[in-house]
């Protein structure tokens, strides 16, 4: 009677509730000691987890609240650390960022497309698949020197914000081929045979039936990728990017610096004032990644509303 | 028209392989890169040098080349890290899966999520300024930078993918094998000790390989906080200095091209690349067993 007139709760709900009551009605008899202490032990463990992340991010909040002015946002790194503001570091970081996305996103989605749409059992896609498992596993500085020899020295890019991007780009890649073909996976089958037996080719199915329907699943497991590129210090710390830089990039060949590599910066001086500097560019960082995940999440949540 | 829009289709499907294939250059790309500048390193150092020196100091007058010195920073730290968080996230693991209600789950596994995204600078900010002044007060004969605070923040880095690994490991494991244990009379500990977890053993392994992989390769944290003094030791109070840290500090500085300095970083790169691979792939190929297992 009450879940007629409550539409919205679901059978799952319901099994929920009726097993919490068998739980919390089941005799303290049932439950020894030892395995009270294990639950206790695990809750522990997780709350001290919890209260380890609030002091992580509240103390770094706590430390660059005096720097985050509109001057620090707005000035160049300076010698005195009450001077120097990270106006190169984030236009920095939102290059890499810009440019990331143009190179990883199509390229990724590609590859998860030829693999779960096109590829035959067979050996390449086998062997692709292996590539994809093992770069997900490289270190990031490793990246950081193949994008040295490559794109700094071998296609004479220098320390451009191209070569940053371009070395970004192939540190998240096998991230965005794994998110998407997860994603894709999720589209009933359905989909496509009905397209194929209405007529469409092969690439019209995928483009107008398939990749819509995994679109918000693709755009979830891409925004955390890239929210990951630009968190990245080590491949562009060993691609020769840290430097003292005091301009805006204007231009794919401009050097550049960005958020986690001033920080890094400001890090390895002794000065405590510096510290307190790269505690409020961190402070920015996370914002900025912060948003990200908050769009990844409300993204998400409305597909999974959507599929039910 | 029809003939047209075959070939079309011939396109899309090329530029698709194309996409499919960069991964593979990039693997090959890392291989000779890495190879290439090797090969250099040991026209000048034999690997007897590499493998007998206990001292490395490629940047000083005095050139030693033992690469001991930063295996074992490397170990050391990775080590205090494992400790740490394998224990701490297997509990994490079976709590959720077993003891946690539906809805503490779902909020636990974001919370994972997002810990794991953090970047690593932050990381290494908090082991520098947080861990190190809060251990010095018990250890106060511990310098500023030391392995232990790394160690630390580096389990506090791992910890969420260990737990969300071993968690899809324990959620792998059939429900008969519980209720098999649950009808031979076992409690619910004796039916996680003696059941599921053997059962799991094998995910969980995969899971223990691959985060094992991960602090190996982890720089931001070590470069930050762990020093940069080659030295060979195993005392986790003193500073070390590892390979992904020696890659850093080499990069800071202004190494012209081509020198033997230059090389190093490849050549240790180079060991860093395969010690990291192998783990990977020894973890995926236990996985792939695991998870053949139970189909």
């Amino acid at each position: 009677m009450r879940a007629s007139s409550l539409p919205e709760v679901t059978a799952t709900q319901v099994a929920d509730q009726s097993i919490v009551k068998a739980r919390s009605s089941r005799p303290a008899l049932a439950q020894p000691w030892s395995e009270l202490v294990f639950v206790l032990l695990a809750r522990t463990i997780i709350v001290s987890a919890l209260c380890i992340l609030v002091v992580l991010v509240g103390s770094i909040i706590v430390d660059g609240a005096a720097r985050l002015t509109w001057s620090f946002l707005t000035s160049f790194p300076s010698r005195k650390a009450e001077n120097a503001g990270i106006l190169a570091a984030w236009t920095g970081s939102l290059w890499l960022l810009v440019l990331t996305v143009v190179f990883a996103l199509p390229v990724g989605v590609g590859a998860a497309v030829y693999l779960e749409e096109y590829a035959e059992k067979g050996r390449f896609a086998r062997l692709v698949e292996l590539c994809i498992a093992n770069l997900a596993g490289v270190p990031s500085v490793i990246y950081g020197l193949l994008g040295l020899q490559v794109f700094v020295r071998a296609l004479y890019f220098e320390r451009s914000v191209l070569s940053g991007a371009l070395t970004l780009s192939l540190l998240v890649l096998p991230i965005i081929i794994m998110a998407s073909r997860e994603a894709l996976r999720t589209v009933p089958k359905g989909y496509r045979e009905g397209a194929l037996a209405l007529g469409a080719t092969r690439w019209q199915t995928t483009y107008s039936q398939v990749l819509p329907a995994a679109l918000p699943g693709i755009a979830t497991g891409c925004i955390l990728a890239f929210s990951r590129a630009i968190g990245e210090t080590a491949p562009l710390v060993t691609l020769g990017a840290l430097t003292y830089v005091a301009r805006v990039p204007d231009s794919l060949f401009a050097a550049f610096t960005a958020l986690p590599i001033q920080a890094f910066n400001w890090l390895s001086r002794p000065q405590p004032e510096f510290h307190m500097n790269a505690a409020a560019a961190i402070t920015v960082l996370l914002v900025l990644m912060l948003a990200l995940n908050v769009v990844a999440i409300v993204l998400r949540t409305r597909f999974q509303k959507r599929q039910r | 028209m029809a003939k047209r829009r075959k070939l079309f289709e011939r396109v899309v499907e090329g530029l698709l392989v194309l996409c499919g294939s960069i991964s593979i250059f990039t693997t090959l790309g890392i291989i000779a890169v890495l190879g290439v500048e090797s090969v250099l390193f040991f026209r000048q150092v034999s690997l007897y040098q590499l493998l007998l020196d206990s001292q490395w100091t490629p940047l000083f007058l005095e050139k030693h080349f033992g690469i001991w010195p930063l295996l074992a920073g490397t170990v050391l730290t990775s080590a205090i890290a494992l400790a740490l968080s394998v224990p701490a996230g297997l509990i994490i693991a079976i709590y959720v899966s077993e003891f946690a209600h539906e809805r503490s789950r779902a909020m636990l596994k974001p919370v994972l999520e997002l810990l794991a995204g953090i970047p690593t600078i932050v990381y290494g900010y908090f082991a520098l300024l947080v861990i190190t002044p809060a251990l010095q007060k018990i250890f106060p004969e511990m310098g500023s930078f030391n392995a232990l605070s790394a160690g630390i923040a580096m389990g506090i880095m791992i910890l969420p993918m260990m737990a969300s690994l071993s968690e899809d490991a324990i959620y792998t494991v059939p429900r008969s094998l519980r209720e098999g244990a649950y009808a031979l009379g076992a409690s619910k500990l004796q039916m996680i000790f003696g059941a599921v977890l053997p059962g799991a053993v094998g995910g969980i392994t995969a899971a223990i390989i691959l985060s094992a992989a991960r602090a190996v390769g982890e720089t931001m944290i070590v470069a930050i906080a762990a020093g940069q003094q080659p030295l060979l030791h195993f005392n986790p109070l003193q500073p070390v200095e590892t390979m992904t840290a020696y890659i850093v500090q080499v990069s800071m500085g202004d190494t012209p091209h081509g020198t033997l300095e230059y090389h190093t970083l490849f050549a240790v790169a180079m060991m860093l690349f395969l010690l990291t691979m192998g783990l990977n792939l020894i973890s995926l190929r236990i996985r792939e067993r695991f998870q053949r297992m139970y189909r």
